[in-house]
């Protein structure tokens, strides 16, 4: 097999996973974006078989059998997963995914520390750093995953000195490089020693980095995983000395950083202090005090439907809230029943609504609401004012009145969908338990405010019958 | 509870403290409302409409009512007729007028000063130095208009070419921005100058061009209001002022500094330089003027024919208006202190809206209040006469440019350095590398909210590549390569194959309407 064709085929997967990224970025040419991803896929695994195999140099009839099981396998688990998912589900399907990647980074690595290469000082660094991103992502999507399936609480861990802990660990990681890279090839068991140790350490990183993080938080760590994701692939092809490996990995890699640092910005937080990890935490630690918010109202399923019929103009913010219920097929149903009798229905989506960049979209879009009356909080901000009913079903801190006026509240600043403006506002809701920032809302107290308690789905339900 | 809205006594007061309209809203708060009879007649609501709207139309006794809402201060007289425990809600300007907090004091009533809320974002639908403001804005460009001798607006007729007016406005406040947008919908050519830089994208979005100067930032003030500025400034401004002097037609000025009189923006010779025929309208011109030579209250014109108008009463040149909005702005202020809505004042000091208003509560002056801080979330839109707030997020200060310079050499240093010592295949991959990530990062760049999710979703399929570094290690090496790389591959698959089939799956929900139907 000639090594040019190869790379000529690596350059064809490279152009079409180019075209993926930027077919995925408008709603016209998303699918067609997914077929060049799965093409440039198909073309970079058939050639990269071909070549591993063939050849006097190729692994052979082993390599090949090897190969379709591996493969046949993983396919298999993959496709399954992917089919069974609930749409809600989707922000845990994703961190574990990430997980994988970051497993095969770390094997890749070790692997790789075995071969011989023209350049073995540069090489040594490569291995050390391809491990070292490949454990963090790895640990990292794992504790994601867990907290994000509610199998660990979500809540921040917090270790005393853990910014020097994260910083230590980096420094630490430098040295041991260096160690590396001066002990001869021949020291074989202190090599091994030295590369399981970065190994643990690499670990233990990333799984702190993610620990410190609050789950209000999440979308922001999931996307950023994505990116350690990509940089992970980008040391393997380093690594490897393979050009796709690299655009690949660094395509991924720079595409989730700018992904977070949009998501940074819509949550008024900075940049480098996610990427620090525990940047949930600072925020958190402001006291919220005992302040009388006053009384909050009740309303029943049949008032708020006598509010809704009376209404010309309907917005609903949903948030995680309407995930966990969901609730987002009745409210699609009566989404549809209100503007068939001419109301006009938006949707407002708070650029963090629910635990991943985009969540709300998906599940309205799995219900079949047309994505043209599925609008962002700065589209619909402005026209809240001269709307009727505000339907809040599962969102808390996102619609938080705090945020835009009580400066010493912990999400002070943070951009919020200013639902109170509105003349009147429902809010679906299991109880008066705080949100993810686990701060009070005054919101709830306001006296446009009306609370409709239980489940969001059955309420919805309620109000389509009702209706 | 009983509110008593008194007929203006000040001469040339056109406004009244309710409406109409405001009167319906006032009577759903639980209040029984009297008005002076008169009361709206300069603002062109006559009695008729004041009793269809619920309030009883009687003389002078409104007076005796528990609560007062007026729009000026109240003069000697009025001062006679107000009795202990009354509340009243008035223009007051606390800061500058001790003795009238005093004479209050003394009658034993509690006063609200509406010119003193405090700027927070929740008080501003009862901030009446922002309505007003806009009010003024719009009509500053009116009286300028009516005085300028030309079109405001450019026109090629068959009578010959005519150019459009040129337009400063000093000061983006409510009353500059709403100077602009009025001015440029007339037609003029707008231009803009704030001694806060962060106002520029306010001006540019009513249509007016933001006139800069270069000067070390101090950065916006900590409550909200414009404050004073440097020496340094302070020249750059003036020769930027006496450029423009030279240029324009019409100038409007709206800087104020709370407490504090007018800064003096235009000198004489700037005025004495401008063309014969301009324009210059002075809304600072109560509070000392910002332009040299106007005189409160009137129109001056210079020797060489400039037009210097200081109306201090322009809001009440839009009577109808000004008092629907100046008693919007009262219902909002009855609506906090009428927490059940039963009629029944309750002043909550707490508060810090009330607090910051109250001026005399009791007989007790209770002027001035704690400072209260707002720039920590200060809301857009709101302002008083020239000033905004500041911008809506907390902002960090940027780096100085020469610090990122320095940062960026350092770092273009270093990486020269390590690709000295390194071989030739290496910087090849990092060429790639470098390109794939600007790429990565530009191709993504207008990606839709909704498509985040699919983005990721495929994003993470395609980081399965690493599939690819597992393929070429199995079956090679020893046998320990082998599974550790088999493992490998059976992980990268599930990403690969999951990750297609998912974002698969939800980009086929994305349906338009018309698809779904």
């Amino acid at each position: 097999m000639s090594p040019t064709l190869v790379q000529g085929a690596y350059i064809v997967a490279g152009l079409l996973f180019i075209l993926a990224l930027a077919g995925l970025s408008r709603h016209e040419t998303a699918r067609r974006g997914n077929r060049f991803g799965i093409a440039g896929m198909a073309v970079a695994l058939v050639f990269t078989v071909l070549a591993a195999v063939a050849g006097r140099n190729g692994s052979g009839g082993l390599g090949i059998a090897l190969i379709v099981v591996a493969m046949g396998i993983g396919a298999a688990i993959g496709l399954d997963r992917a089919r069974k998912v609930e749409m809600t589900g989707m922000p845990e399907l994703i961190a574990m995914l990430h997980s994988f990647v970051g497993l095969a980074a770390v094997l890749v690595g070790w692997n790789s520390s075995y071969e011989e290469t023209a350049y073995p000082k540069i090489h040594d660094v490569e291995v050390f750093v391809g491990v070292f991103i490949g454990a963090v992502t790895f640990t990292g999507s794992i504790v994601a995953f867990l907290k994000l399936s509610a199998r660990i609480p979500s809540k921040p861990l917090m270790l005393p000195f853990r910014n020097w802990l994260n910083v230590g660990a980096l420094g630490l990681f430098v040295v041991l490089t260096v160690v590396y890279v001066l002990v001869p090839d021949t020291a074989v068991f202190g090599r091994h020693l030295l590369l399981g140790l970065v190994t643990l350490l690499a670990l233990a990183l990333g799984w702190h980095l993610v620990a410190s993080i609050g789950g209000g938080d999440m979308p922001v760590v999931v996307s950023m995983l994505n990116s350690y994701s990509g940089w992970a692939a980008a040391a393997a092809g380093f690594l490897l000395n393979n050009d796709l490996l690299i655009i690949t990995g660094a395509l991924v890699g720079s595409s989730g950083a700018y992904l977070s640092y949009i998501m940074c910005q819509a949550m008024n937080r900075s940049f480098i202090s996610v990427i620090a990890g525990g940047f949930g935490v600072e925020a958190g630690t402001a006291a919220v005090g005992d302040v009388d918010y006053g009384e909050h109202r009740e309303v029943t399923a049949e008032g708020a439907a006598a509010l809704l019929s009376n209404a010309s103009s309907v917005v609903i913010t949903p948030g995680y809230g309407m995930a966990v219920a969901q609730a987002q097929y009745p409210v699609a149903s009566l989404t549809k029943a209100l503007r068939d009798k001419g109301v006009d229905v938006r949707f407002g989506i708070h650029p963090v609504a629910g635990r991943l960049p985009g969540h709300m979209n998906v599940l309205l879009a799995e219900a079949k609401v047309p994505y043209d009356i599925v609008l962002e909080m700065d589209e619909i901000n402005d026209d809240l004012s001269q709307t009727d009913v505000v339907l809040v079903i599962g969102a808390n801190d996102t619609v938080n009145p705090a945020a835009a006026e009580d400066p010493s509240s912990p999400i002070a600043g943070m951009p919020v969908l200013t639902v109170w403006e509105a003349k009147d506002v429902v809010v679906f809701k299991r109880s008066m338990a705080t949100g993810y920032a686990g701060v009070q809302n005054p919101l709830f107290f306001r006296e446009n405010t009306q609370m409709l308690f239980g489940d969001a789905k059955d309420r919805v339900e309620d109000i389509l019958k009702a209706l | 509870m009983r509110i008593g809205v008194p007929r203006e006594t000040v001469p040339g007061e056109t406004r009244v403290a309710a409406t109409p309209k405001t009167v319906e809203k006032l009577v759903g708060l639980g209040y029984t409302v009297f008005v002076e009879s008169g009361a709206g007649a300069l603002a062109a609501f006559d009695d008729e409409a004041y009793r269809t709207a619920g309030a009883d139309v009687i003389d002078d006794a409104v007076w005796n009512a528990d609560v007062v809402l007026k729009v000026n201060a109240p003069t000697e007289t009025e001062l006679e007729r107000l009795r202990p425990g009354q509340l009243l809600a008035a223009l007051l300007s606390p800061a500058l007028r001790p003795e009238l907090v005093e004479a209050l004091a003394a009658r034993g009533v509690t006063a609200l000063a509406m010119d003193a809320v405090p700027r927070i974002s929740r008080a501003q639908s009862l901030d009446v130095l922002s309505s007003m403001a806009n009010i003024g804005g719009y009509r500053a460009v009116i009286e300028a208009a009516h005085e300028f001798g030309s079109f405001f607006t450019g026109q090629v007729t068959a009578a010959g070419k005519v150019p459009p007016a040129k337009v400063l406005v000093v000061g983006a406040g409510v009353a500059g921005l709403a100077a602009i947008g009025t001015a440029n919908s007339l037609g003029a050519v707008v231009r803009a100058f704030d001694a806060r830089p962060e106002v520029a994208e306010q001006v540019e979005s009513m249509g007016a061009q933001f006139l800069r100067i270069e000067v070390e930032d101090e950065g916006p003030s900590a409550d909200g209001y414009a404050k004073e500025t440097s020496a340094d400034f302070d020249a750059k401004a003036a020769d930027l002022y006496a450029a423009q002097a030279r240029d324009v037609d019409i100038v409007i000025t709206t800087a104020l500094i709370p407490g504090r009189p007018a800064p003096r923006l235009l000198t004489e010779d700037m005025v004495a330089s401008m063309k014969p025929g301009s324009v210059v309208v002075d809304m600072a011109a109560a509070n000392g003027g910002n332009v040299a030579g106007t005189v409160a209250g009137e129109k001056v014109v210079t020797d060489n024919g400039v037009t210097l108008l200081g109306y201090t009463d322009l809001p009440g040149r839009l009577p109808t208006q000004s008092s629907q909005l100046y008693g919007t702005n009262l219902v909002n202020l009855l609506k906090l202190l009428t927490p059940e809505k039963d009629g029944e004042v309750v002043l909550d000091l707490d508060d810090v809206v009330q607090r910051g208003m109250t001026v005399v509560r009791d007989g007790e002056v209770m002027w001035p209040p704690p400072p209260v801080q707002v720039s920590a979330a200060p809301a857009p839109g709101t302002d008083v006469i020239t000033v905004d707030t500041t911008a809506t997020k907390a902002r960090r200060r940027p780096l100085p440019a020469g610090t990122k310079l320095a940062a960026a050499g350092v770092a273009a240093l270093l990486f020269l350095l390590v690709a000295a010592f390194s071989p030739a295949p290496f910087l090849g991959h990092f060429m790639v590398f470098m390109l794939s990530v600007v790429i990565g990062f530009y191709v993504i760049g207008n990606v839709h909210h909704a498509l985040h999710t699919p983005l990721m979703s495929v994003t993470n399929a395609i980081s399965g590549i690493i599939v690819v570094g597992a393929l070429l290690q199995v079956g090679r090496g020893g046998w320990a390569v082998s599974v550790v790389a088999f493992v490998g591959i059976l992980v990268a698959s599930i990403n690969v194959f999951g990750g297609f089939r998912v974002t698969a799956r939800m980009l086929e929900m994305f349906k338009r309407e018309e698809v779904a139907r």
